[in-house]
């Protein structure tokens, strides 16, 4: 297979996946095979790009081989290829929980279809070397995020799903204005071209007002501070699988789109930057972390913590060192790891429990041990407990804010991992170790859904554990990926040169 | 006449903020369709207006000639105008059902995902209701919108910062 094959395979499987599954539509039993091959093959083939590019290689197709700036570049590098083989883990993971309860009125309603037009959107955000092209991808994502949100048409999904919508639709929308605005500007939208052209332009006022923009845009995507209210108010809402996957990776690529941008168009002016993430870094891990404090409900609290976690993996922003970039993309990959997977242990208690609310669960332990050990790996990963994962992830961005000698960075870091902590165990004690506080019906379910709902949770906390345990080639990656984020030129070299020749 | 397009796509622009601070759906749903309108607008203003020649390369020349009109902006409004289509029809969609199954497209009273966690505080210790069986989540509850005055600090109205008393009542003392 020809390495351009190989590079726009992640956008051909999950649009044939996707297409395929609506074939099926009045067959909803094939639909989850298509869907589970074909978020195998994206493993599998998101796994060798990341093998082509560890060496520092960038991997470039010209779309219709139109030369450089002139037709639509998809750009794999390492970073790219590390969020595409995470995503590729994701996509068989959730996809193997979406067989689990509830998978025949999911199948019905057209989960399989609309979960890889997201895969769909994600990848392409991922690998994409033109703005334009970014906010297509983005709105791909988005109006398969809109369907899948609304899966069961419930009451609150309604609700939920009309603050999701509108406030995403006036983000994206803010996202075009800016490209409008770069465009006009400097008459290209390549991204290789716009790193070459955008800082050497005379008006920096106008800059800095499309990168502001693009701030507020992506900003909104990944739920930063103070632009993340939709979040919590219409996550919850949506069936567990849904979550999972939208809180492993749909603020992921709002983070994904403000590391790339800005370090390829608007490194020059880091003297602005900096306070400006500084302060946006601190808000969303301290708001964020206070607000799971406040609830009781595990959805919520869960979906306030992707909030307080992308405060840390906006640290990698703040500093712009090699180091704390590095540390953000590990951070990243830790966290849509452990975050899926306390979504799906939250379908998990409440298909033992029978419900989500703290006060209603309880006795857990006694009736779930596997469950409660389980949980105890990526809640304790989260809040950053050595050898878990998030340890590392966190150990890195903090040792970046000391060097850097940004104490309140380091300091807010310390004090959320704590706070995060307090969070998880509230869940732990109220879920697993309080006495059951009213005797509910245990749960019928077969021997099959109870092998798919545990087999991702189990692979999962492995693979946490694995980061853990064997963090060099994980740590090395992401310094190798950071450094190649911070090597503009190389970017700008690998895009413009290839393809010259046909 | 690019002072006149910049002063038409502010007008636009403005107005659609107008209308997003409504609480009325509908009207939040117009001023999407007029962001959207003046943001392909902008687009078509920052990719130079002015030439109108079409952008076709003559018999034996390699290039365009000098004043043709830029076709890029063209193309990526095309593509803006069928994206914002799509995701209008979309909410307009979503605005419908939800008239149809609340009765009401005030964004003020569309709290149904709020009420989750006002189930889950109702039932700590101390509150003292009756459980009803299952999940919030699998509970909706049915029945028209009438008498909804307990509510959460989250969407603390008027009504409720008069009436302490009932703002404190759990959701199921209210049905």
């Amino acid at each position: 297979m020809s390495v351009h094959v190989l590079i726009v395979s992640p956008l051909l499987v999950p649009l044939f996946a996707a297409a395929s599954c609506a074939l099926f539509w009045r067959r909803p039993a094939v639909q989850p095979w298509i869907s589970l091959a074909a978020s195998g093959v994206l493993l599998l083939v998101a796994l060798r790009l990341l093998l082509l590019t560890a060496d520092g290689t960038i991997l470039v197709a010209q779309m219709g081989d139109w030369p450089a700036p002139f037709g639509i570049s998809l750009v794999i590098d390492i970073f790219a290829a590390i969020m595409l083989a995470i995503t590729g883990l994701m996509a068989l993971a959730v996809g193997i929980y979406s067989l689990g309860p509830g998978r025949a009125g999911r199948d019905r309603a057209g989960f399989h279809p609309l979960y890889h037009s997201l895969l769909l959107g994600v990848c392409g955000s991922f690998v994409t070397g033109d703005l334009f092209n970014l906010y297509v991808w983005f709105e791909v994502m988005l109006i398969a995020s809109f369907g899948l949100l609304v899966l069961d048409r419930s009451r609150e999904q309604l609700d939920g799903g009309i603050r999701y919508v509108m406030l995403n639709l006036i983000g994206t929308t803010l996202f075009l204005a800016s490209i409008a605005l770069l465009y006009g500007m400097t008459g290209t939208l390549n991204m290789a071209d716009l790193a070459r052209v955008v800082p050497d332009l005379d008006n920096r006022g106008a800059v800095l007002a499309v990168a502001l923009l693009l701030l507020v845009a992506f900003g909104a995507k990944a739920a930063v501070f103070p632009l993340f209210n939709w979040l919590p108010a219409s996550y919850h809402t949506a069936s567990m699988p849904v979550v999972a996957i939208f809180a492993a990776l749909l603020t992921k690529v709002g983070v994904y789109a403000i590391l790339r941008v800005y370090t390829l168009l608007f490194s020059g002016d880091t003297g602005w930057l900096g306070p400006i993430f500084t302060v946006i870094a601190i808000g969303t891990m301290v708001i964020g972390v206070l607000g799971a404090a406040a609830h009781y409900d595990v959805r919520k609290i869960l979906s306030f913590h992707i909030i307080s976690q992308i405060g840390y993996m906006l640290i990698g922003l703040a500093l712009m060192t090699p180091l704390a970039i590095a540390g953000s993309i590990l951070y990243i990959v830790h966290h849509i790891v452990v975050k899926a997977n306390l979504f799906l242990l939250a379908g998990a208690i409440r298909q033992h429990g029978g419900s989500y609310a703290l006060a209603r669960l309880g006795g857990l332990w006694r009736t779930a041990p596997l469950l409660g050990l389980l949980f105890l790996i990526p809640a304790l990963s989260l809040a950053g407990i050595p050898p878990l994962s998030g340890f590392w992830g966190k150990l890195a961005v903090i040792r970046a804010s000391l060097d850097a000698q940004a104490w309140i960075l380091a300091a807010a870091a310390l004090v959320v991992g704590l706070l995060t902590l307090y969070s998880m165990i509230k869940i732990w004690n109220e879920a697993f170790w309080k006495a059951e506080p009213l005797p509910h019906p245990e749960a019928h379910w077969g021997r099959g859904e109870r092998v798919a709902m545990y087999l991702p949770i189990v692979a999962l906390a492995a693979i946490t554990l694995t980061i853990g345990l064997y963090t060099e080639p994980f740590a090395r990656l992401s310094i190798d990926a950071a450094n190649q984020l911070l090597d503009r030129d190389a970017y700008i070299a690998a895009v413009l040169t290839s393809g010259a020749a046909p | 006449m690019e002072t006149l397009l910049a002063l038409a796509i502010g007008v636009v622009i403005a107005t659609s903020v107008y209308l997003f601070l409504s609480r009325d759906l509908p009207r939040m749903l117009l001023g999407f369709v007029l962001l959207g309108n003046g943001v392909n607008l902008a687009i078509l203003l920052t990719g130079r207006i002015g030439p109108m020649a079409p952008a076709l390369i003559a018999d034996g020349a390699d290039t365009l000639a000098a004043h043709t009109a830029n076709p890029l902006p063209q193309a990526l409004i095309l593509t803006a105008i069928v994206i914002g289509f799509g995701l209008t029809a979309f909410a307009l969609m979503l605005a419908l059902q939800a008239w149809r199954r609340f009765g009401t497209l005030d964004a003020e009273s569309l709290d149904d995902a709020e009420h989750i966690d006002a189930a889950t505080l109702s039932e700590l210790p101390g509150a003292g209701s009756a459980l009803p069986n299952g999940g919030g989540h699998d509970s909706p509850p049915a029945g028209p919108r009438t008498g909804r005055a307990g509510g959460q600090a989250t969407t603390a109205t008027g009504r409720e910062l008069f009436a302490p008393a009932a703002a404190g009542l759990p959701r199921e003392d209210a049905q």
